[in-house]
């Protein structure tokens, strides 16, 4: 048995972690999605994020869609979430990390064509690790097999 | 100190643990051990993870930052939570033990948050192309430090221990509802942070030799952090039971030898 006194501390110690749990978890949850770091094309396509604003968007970077300028460092490509497209402008230099097939997020604002002017890219990476013999395995692997499936067909 | 008369037998152990004197023998005789471990695991761990491990397919050699970051986050983590239980349960049973531990934890876990946020950044500069971003992740880390510094802070801003105790041991009851925020932030917010590679639930999302002097380091820094906290918690058993008669005698053992 527990002294009544211990108990009754025990009680407010429980009171208090569980207040504050609730508080935070209330803010957390009005703050909803204005937390995100970034809007994703298919948030931006319905015209969920506002037009003007410095905001961010991210997306996977779509196979072959970046054009660089010849005579200046201008720069589009092309982010898809899977169901929409965002075709994204940039002046600057990417980051190493970023390519094409690769997560990047970009910083600027949204014009009246829907395209982003971004002031800032940044590369978003994943949470896999693989030493580069095993990544070009894999991808031989990978290769091969829809060299397979192609001549099936 | 009447309340001891009524406790059971089965509470024995805790009122041991509750003896500073007990706490510093004991840790005392635990010390070179854990030490030895500490070391061995963290220079055979980063040995491996800088030396040997293979680089990443995408990142290169930068990579190799996570055999500090991930493991200074950990503890930093963890760290939090044996100070906010400490302080409850300095706050339930008035231990002054547990008051010790929970000052101990606060700056080692602040160094810890710090080393993660600076690791973090280092890393972020090559990988995300920037060294700091304000995403879920980040933010909630950074409230961490100042989680840590401000129960560090509040200790020194009463002149009673026993007031600053208090302070402090509620500050970081409240503050344990960050932990859980950081943990899930990066799945239920969009965070330039990716996601955890080490789970619960499932394998870890890395390859075997790279995981495994990560694994190693993780034991390393735990073990590190035992040694930290024993360490802090003796040097504030010394200070604040100065007057005790043990303490004297050690002190007097000392400068005789």
């Amino acid at each position: 048995m527990m002294h009544p006194a211990r108990k009754q501390r025990l009680q407010l110690v429980i009171l208090i972690v569980v207040a504050a749990t609730v508080v935070v978890s209330l803010v957390v949850y009005m703050l909803g999605q204005n937390a995100n770091y970034f809007y994703t094309p298919s948030q931006i396509a319905a015209g969920e994020a506002p037009r003007g604003v410095h905001i961010r968007a991210g997306g996977m970077v779509v196979e072959g869609s970046v054009v660089r300028a010849a005579d200046s460092l201008d720069v589009q490509f092309t982010v898809t979430d899977g169901a929409s497209l965002l075709v994204v402008q940039h002046r600057g230099i990417l980051p190493d990390l970023f390519d094409e097939g690769e997560a990047a997020i970009a910083a600027g604002s949204v014009d009246e064509n829907l395209v982003l002017q971004a002031t800032e890219v940044l590369a978003k990476h994943d949470e896999k690790y693989t030493p580069p013999e095993v990544a070009d395995a894999m991808n031989d692997a990978y290769r091969r097999k829809q060299g397979q499936k192609e001549s099936v067909e | 100190m009447n309340w001891l008369s009524n406790l059971s037998p089965s509470w024995q152990w805790f009122h041991r643990l509750g003896s500073p004197r007990w706490f510093y023998q004991t840790t005392g005789r635990w010390l070179p051990w854990l030490s030895l471990l500490a070391f061995t695991l963290l220079s055979a761990g980063l040995v491996w993870g800088l030396a040997f491990a293979p680089q990443d397919a995408k990142q290169g050699n930068s990579f190799r930052i996570i055999y500090l970051h991930v493991p200074a986050s950990f503890l930093a983590l963890a760290g939090y939570y044996i100070m906010a239980i400490a302080g409850a349960v300095g706050l339930i049973w008035k231990m002054k033990l547990s008051y010790m531990l929970m000052k101990s934890a606060a700056p080692i876990g602040a160094a810890l948050t710090f080393l993660a946020l600076f690791t973090g950044a280092v890393w972020g500069k090559p990988t995300w192309g920037t060294y700091w971003v304000w995403d879920a992740r980040v933010t909630s880390m950074l409230i961490l430090l100042f989680l840590y510094l401000g129960v560090l802070a509040l200790q020194y801003a009463f002149h009673s221990n026993d007031a600053g105790n208090k302070a402090s041991a509620i500050l970081a009851l409240v503050g344990t509802v960050n932990i859980p925020i950081i943990y899930k932030s990066v799945d239920w917010w969009y965070t330039l942070h990716q996601p955890a590679t080490i789970k619960f639930t499932s394998a870890p999302s890395m390859h075997p030799d790279m995981f495994q002097p990560l694994l190693v380091m993780i034991l390393g820094f735990y073990c590190f952090y035992t040694v930290a906290l024993f360490l802090f918690t003796r040097a504030e058993i010394l200070c604040r039971e100065r007057k005790s008669v043990w303490v004297k005698e050690l002190a007097m053992a000392r400068e005789q030898s």
